[in-house]
């Protein structure tokens, strides 16, 4: 009973951690499906989200309001609104200009962007990290009183319920709408879709716009749920969502779900039974294999080298 | 289309007031675990104001800005002219570089301790840049981790010397060759991954040699890391004042001088220097003999290549191996130098750093890729008071770069002819 309780304890754990990996690894799988190239400056992205939510919410703090949903609600469309705009930019800047070229020159680009984007952010607001204030704490807890308690927090059912909230809606977005249509069959064939009229540019854009404000959104819930912020927080959980973005199939939206949960109950196994120093070799590690004997993921489609 | 355009050049300054002024307009302040906010100062604001009004004026006129640039007169008339002809400048090249070496050995003598420590330390990266130019400039394999090997070398060292006293000059092969093998055996499974796989694989290799530097606490000392690694010595002596091991001498003695500090860091810029010129030396011979050849021949063309009877994982291998062992050498003069490591030496951006080294001087050009790594490691020591904007501007110079000369500085030239066409 001790151990169903302590395993599921972890179960749990990295289902939260993993839903908020599958968040991030959208933005790196609907890039990649559609123009080929890994966004390096995507976890900056999602750092940046964390950063704007939490000034929004300590900005409405100062203000005086203290109603839960409002602030939340409100600190979650200042980060969308910040991120995404900057996933705009950084398309415009760095990746349009440099489309099309030799593989290696958009993903420099990329990397530029994303020491740019690092100290951007250092620069305005120190390199300390700063603590996030749990807004929603408590939860339900199981087990006798003497044994080992696990236990479900509130937090963690909003990070649940958030995140299939925005795969739902994502899902009808790219399944039914003009715009989703559209992505789908940009990531098919870029040349055709233009030669048919679609706005390839636009719809490029809109990746960038949508993948950005996913990981805003969870910016916010894992500033949360860790509780601190600092400049380099997006880089290992960009490198994290990544290795779930390849691990689902890299192009493949219900991939990143599923490598995003996946990698997420690794990890935290890992730190249950192992060691937590461990954890991010274990992701790496997991990453290295699934391109070594699966190069194209669990559920991503086999690439055929045309000459 | 005016008014298109202005529709555009709003929306784009409203972008970057969005990205800008909630960061930069609001301090997040920790005190204790209370985190307060404050707004930004006046001038802060006005700036980022300003960056929105420039941003508007620039999409609003950008046709008329665009145009004038392009009219303007090409900066550098003589790009137009006719090349030298080869042979002439090959002369020319090896007489010049021999003088800048002739120069590089006697410099020391003439100038303070720091700027031949700094000079050092150029040396070092040179030696990385060459190695990782070429991985990446020459056999077009991106690796993001080429830093684990430089961990390697200078671990490597730093543990013989540690747990069996091995001197420099034993260390420096058996570091170099450690790192070449490290890199075979990553390169081995790895290599047949498509270009930005390998790109995130060598990336990922990269952090977990890091973490196990940091975690293996009984053996590396963890983040502490190793400290007391010995000088090179010089047939025996060595530059401290007084002996540390049996058996040798020092050098001040030996030779009835003064005793001066300063010795001992000129011998290690010379040693750096031989170090640095041998690597490009070998690099050069490797880069005429057939394996250099089909390193390029697979970088532009991996289906012709393998057509010809070229083997894929041999001859990428080759280059990532040659490149893991100047890493590994580097990482030893490195350990050596600082007498002390630990795994904050060796992190993500310092492979950022040697890969915009590479790139910035012109993939696969050898004095290209020398010139850049001076200007990399000197710049921001000269301009010490911009230093926390360092990495800001470091960033937006790599991005700028592949926008709009990907092709880095000094891009590499072949002997080749091109067909003139037919009027």
């Amino acid at each position: 009973m001790q151990d169903l309780l302590y395993f599921s304890q972890q179960l749990i754990n990295g289902l939260t951690i993993g839903s908020t990996y599958a968040l991030i690894a959208i933005g790196y799988t609907m890039v990649y499906g559609i123009i080929g190239m890994i966004n390096f400056a995507h976890g900056e992205i999602y750092m940046i989200g964390a950063y704007t939510a939490l000034i929004a919410i300590t900005g409405l703090a100062a203000l005086g309001i203290a109603w839960l949903p409002l602030i939340l609600i409100v600190a979650l469309l200042c980060a969308m609104i910040v991120s995404s705009s900057m996933g705009w930019a950084v398309e415009r800047v760095a990746y349009r200009p440099v489309r099309g070229r030799h593989r290696l020159i958009p993903l420099i680009s990329a990397i530029g962007m994303s020491i740019f984007l690092q100290n951007y952010v250092h620069l305005a607001q120190g390199s300390r990290n700063i603590g996030f204030p749990a807004l929603i704490d408590g939860g339900f807890n199981f087990g006798s009183g003497d044994g080992f308690q696990m236990s479900l927090s509130y937090m963690q059912i909003t990070i649940f319920i958030t995140t299939l909230i925005c795969m739902t809606a994502l899902s009808l977005f790219i399944s039914r709408s003009r715009t989703g249509r559209a992505c789908r069959a940009v990531s098919q064939d870029l040349g055709m879709a233009n030669l048919l009229g679609i706005d390839t540019n636009r719809i490029i854009s809109a990746t960038f716009v949508i993948g950005a404000a996913l990981a805003a959104v969870a910016g916010l819930l894992l500033g949360m749920y860790y509780g601190s912020v600092d400049p380099l927080f997006g880089f290992i959980a960009g490198l994290k969502a990544f290795t779930a973005a390849v691990l689902g199939g890299i192009g493949s939206i219900p991939g990143a779900m599923l490598g995003g949960l996946i990698l997420g109950v690794a990890e935290s196994m890992t730190s249950g039974y192992l060691s937590g120093e461990y954890k991010d070799v274990i992701s790496f590690s997991l990453l290295i294999l699934i391109l070594l004997f699966k190069p194209t993921g669990l559920l991503g489609k086999p690439e055929v080298e045309k000459i | 289309m005016a008014a298109n355009n202005f529709r555009h050049a709003l929306f784009c300054s409203i972008i970057t007031l969005i990205i800008s002024y909630p960061i930069i307009g609001f301090n997040l302040e920790a005190q204790g675990i209370n985190v307060t906010l404050t707004g930004a100062d006046a001038s802060t604001v006005v700036m980022v104001l300003l960056a929105a009004v420039i941003v508007f004026l620039f999409q609003l006129f950008r046709d008329q800005i665009m145009g004038t640039l392009r009219s303007l007169p090409h900066p550098l008339p003589q790009s137009s002219k006719e090349p030298m002809a080869e042979n002439r400048r090959a002369k020319i090249e090896s007489w010049v570089l021999t003088g800048i070496v002739v120069l590089a050995l006697f410099w020391p003598f003439f100038v303070s301790r720091g700027a031949v420590d700094l000079a050092t330390l150029v040396l070092i990266y040179i030696m990385l840049a060459l190695g990782l130019n070429v991985v990446v400039g020459l056999a077009g394999l991106l690796d993001l981790g080429y830093v684990a090997f430089y961990a390697v070398g200078a671990y490597t060292f730093a543990l013989l010397s540690q747990y069996l006293g091995i001197s420099f000059w034993l260390a420096l092969p058996i570091g170099a060759l450690l790192a070449a093998l490290f890199g075979l055996v990553l390169g081995f499974p790895v290599l047949r991954l498509r270009g930005d796989y390998l790109a995130i694989v060598t990336l990922g290799f990269g952090e977990i040699i890091r973490i196990l530097l940091n975690n293996w606490t009984t053996l590396t000392g963890g983040p502490n890391g190793i400290g007391g690694i010995p000088d090179p010595t010089l047939f025996g002596m060595e530059f401290g004042r007084r002996v540390k091991e049996e058996g040798n001498t020092s050098f001040h003695e030996t030779f009835g001088i003064a005793y001066s500090g300063e010795h001992k860091v000129i011998f290690l810029y010379l040693i750096a220097l031989v170090l640095a010129v041998f690597t490009a030396l070998v690099i050069r011979r490797f880069m005429r003999m057939p394996v250099g050849r089909a390193w390029e021949a697979l970088r532009e063309d991996e289906i012709a290549a393998r057509s010809l009877g070229l083997s894929r994982t041999a001859v990428k291998l080759s280059a990532f191996t040659i490149g893991a062992f100047f890493a590994g050498f580097a990482g030893t003069v490195f350990a050596s130098k600082q007498g002390f490591i630990s795994p904050e030496s060796f992190v993500f951006l310092e492979s950022a750093i040697i890969l915009a080294i590479v790139v910035l001087g012109g993939m696969g050009s050898q004095i290209g890729v020398v010139l850049a790594a001076i200007a990399v490691t000197i710049l921001p020591e000269l301009a010490r008071e911009f230093s926390e904007y360092r990495m800001l501007i470091f960033g937006a110079a790599m991005v700028l770069m592949m926008v709009w000369r990907p092709q880095g500085l000094m891009p590499m030239r072949r002997i080749h002819i091109e067909l003139k066409r037919q009027e």
